[in-house]
């Protein structure tokens, strides 16, 4: 079939389109001449950003007013789809609001949803996408048999940004039927300064193998010195040494830098799937058998709070 | 207070999954364990009805073979009873089936104030069961909740965002998925262990709660091919010798990052 109308929830942060947004307009303007941006907020600041990377249309259901997005941008959405608009693909960022919205929505059509995609083809026969499992070592192709409109999600990072050159898409102001009950009563950031995680061109990383909460400066104070940004795996995020916005891996943020530099970290899975596509992989670990191991370009067994401070003097002294 | 948990038994983690050679969908048929993500949820809730002064927890859960072990895991934390959905037809059901079927059991159960569930499970992951469930229900919903409370009758949840947290609140009864960390679950006591053996759990089949199983292809996707990603190499790995950060140096060095 062919993708004669794509759909993409589109997101803003500080006023301005995401980059996952980005990612998924400019693949979706690469399979259809007809792309909607669907933004649960406020769309006329967006719409220039939005038509260059392949947006034709935006529908924006104006500012939330403190609702969560799982309920509103749903019922936005299929309240469009009843007025007789037909969509054969609907594109989710893989992240909160992308999955909340993407669920409540697939029950109010009852159609199946496909997460945590990299990649999306249309063959002409159906169209089809690639799922990693087993930390990424094995893909999974799958085809939607049903009817449109299909729901995929798909990981952050998986497809370039590239400039359409569009005219600002047309906003269309679309309503809400219903805001939902949660409401947000209070917001907090928990920003770092330097370069934010997942645009950082360094990654230094800390997990489990520092061994306690404090030596995490350590962490801090090397990725300061290499102008990146500091990470950290699930397991001592769960344990509350740092907040979750540090988190790389699967329900993380997923990296993509020139250096990763993953200290005390074994390797799980979870941890894997988010750093795994790095250009360059260092990796210090005690134990020799560590997964982490397998997929780092220079490895150093041996222990970070040994290293890491020699390190950090050697950089020091440049 | 009621609470319901919803509960997944996965095959260990620790042992590598494997796809079935026929259908292509994961492997679940030797001995299925508690994933760890809902231990969060249970202690969750046996924290919260512990509050309230009163009320049970209660679970649900979807597997094959009639697995309970996982269940009982649960059970042996504190929870009260559970309704297992184990039906031959399910195998194969996507995350809308699902989260029906699991809808259909807390119904069963006559519902409860709050639903509890894990953001994702560990091994199929595809993270939307949850707000599925809160839709068919037609509930309210807090999901990537990281700390939670219950005051004046409703909830009080912090919400995980991309830059931090959200503060949350949402009337009661309402369903909620809760991260990893969010409490330190117990270790079932030897007492829970036992007294867990002889806690009821109904076991129903699809057709016990109305819901019609699509089974895989029926409901929309098919698995075309099955491939290999390309595998990242391994480089240079030494042990230290309190001289190799001088090899990170040099590596950095040759990248030209420093």
């Amino acid at each position: 079939m062919a993708l004669n109308n794509i759909w993409v929830f589109a997101q803003l942060a500080n006023g301005a389109p995401t980059s996952a947004t980005l990612e998924l307009l400019s693949k979706a303007r690469s399979l259809s001449s007809n792309v909607v941006a669907f933004l649960g907020a406020d769309g006329g600041n967006a719409a220039a950003a939005l038509g260059e990377f392949g947006a034709t249309k935006v529908y924006a259901t104006g500012d939330l007013g403190g609702a969560l997005p799982g309920v509103a941008v749903s019922g936005a959405m299929k309240a469009v789809i009843d007025g007789g608009e037909t969509p054969d693909l609907i594109m989710f960022p893989q992240n909160y609001e992308g999955r909340d919205v993407m669920a409540r929505l697939s029950v109010k059509l009852d159609k199946t949803v496909i997460t945590n995609n990299v990649d999306i083809a249309d063959s002409g026969n159906g169209v089809t996408v690639t799922t990693p499992i087993f930390g990424g070592n094995t893909l999974v192709n799958t085809t939607f048999t049903g009817a449109a409109p299909f729901l995929a999600a798909f990981r952050p990072k998986s497809f370039a940004v590239e400039p359409a050159g569009g005219a600002a898409a047309a906003v269309t102001s679309v309503s809400v039927p219903d805001s939902g009950a949660a409401k947000v009563t209070a917001v907090h950031v928990e920003e770092t300064s330097g370069p934010k995680l997942d645009e950082a061109d360094i990654v230094v990383s800390g997990g489990r193998g520092l061994g306690e909460a404090s030596n995490y400066g350590l962490i801090e104070e090397l990725s300061k010195l290499l102008k990146g940004a500091p990470g950290a795996s699930r397991a001592i995020v769960d344990a509350g040494w740092v907040p979750y916005s540090f988190q790389v891996g699967q329900t993380g943020k997923v990296v993509k830098p020139n250096v990763y530099i993953a200290v005390g970290i074994s390797g799980a899975t979870q941890h894997m799937v988010g750093m795994k596509g790095s250009k360059n992989i260092i990796a210090i670990n005690k134990d020799k058998e560590a997964p982490i191991f397998g997929v780092a370009d220079l490895g150093i067994v041996g222990d970070a709070l040994k290293v890491v401070p020699k390190l950090i003097e050697a950089l020091k002294g440049r | 207070m009621n609470v319901i948990v919803c509960v997944k038994q996965i095959p260990d983690p620790a042992v590598p999954g494997a796809l079935d050679g026929s259908t292509n969908t994961l492997k679940r048929d030797g001995k299925l364990i508690l994933d760890d993500s809902d231990a969060y949820g249970v202690e969750m809730a046996l924290q919260l009805v512990d509050k309230a002064g009163g009320g049970e927890v209660s679970l649900v859960s979807m597997a094959p073979n009639s697995e309970t072990s996982g269940l009982r895991t649960a059970l042996a934390m504190g929870a009260a009873k559970g309704v297992l959905v184990s039906d031959p037809a399910l195998q194969g059901s996507d995350a809308l089936t699902t989260a029906k079927v699991l809808a259909a059991a807390v119904q069963r159960l006559g519902g409860a104030d709050l639903i509890i569930a894990a953001t994702e499970s560990s091994d199929g992951y595809t993270g939307t069961v949850p707000e599925q469930m809160a839709e068919v229900l037609g509930l309210p919903s807090v999901t990537f909740a990281k700390k939670v409370s219950v005051e004046n009758g409703a909830l009080k949840v912090d919400r995980q965002t991309e830059a931090g947290y959200d503060e949350v609140t949402c009337p009661l009864p309402a369903l909620i998925s809760v991260t990893a960390g969010v409490v330190e679950p117990r270790y079932p006591s030897f007492k829970g262990i036992m007294a867990a053996k002889s806690k009821p759990v109904e076991e129903v089949k699809a057709s016990d709660l109305g819901v019609t199983p699509v089974g895989w292809e029926g409901a929309g996707q098919k698995i075309t091919s099955v491939t290999q990603a390309e595998a990242r190499q391994a480089g240079e790995v030494i042990e230290d010798d309190g001289e190799t950060f001088g090899k990170i140096v040099e590596f950095l060095e040759n990248l030209k990052v420093i």
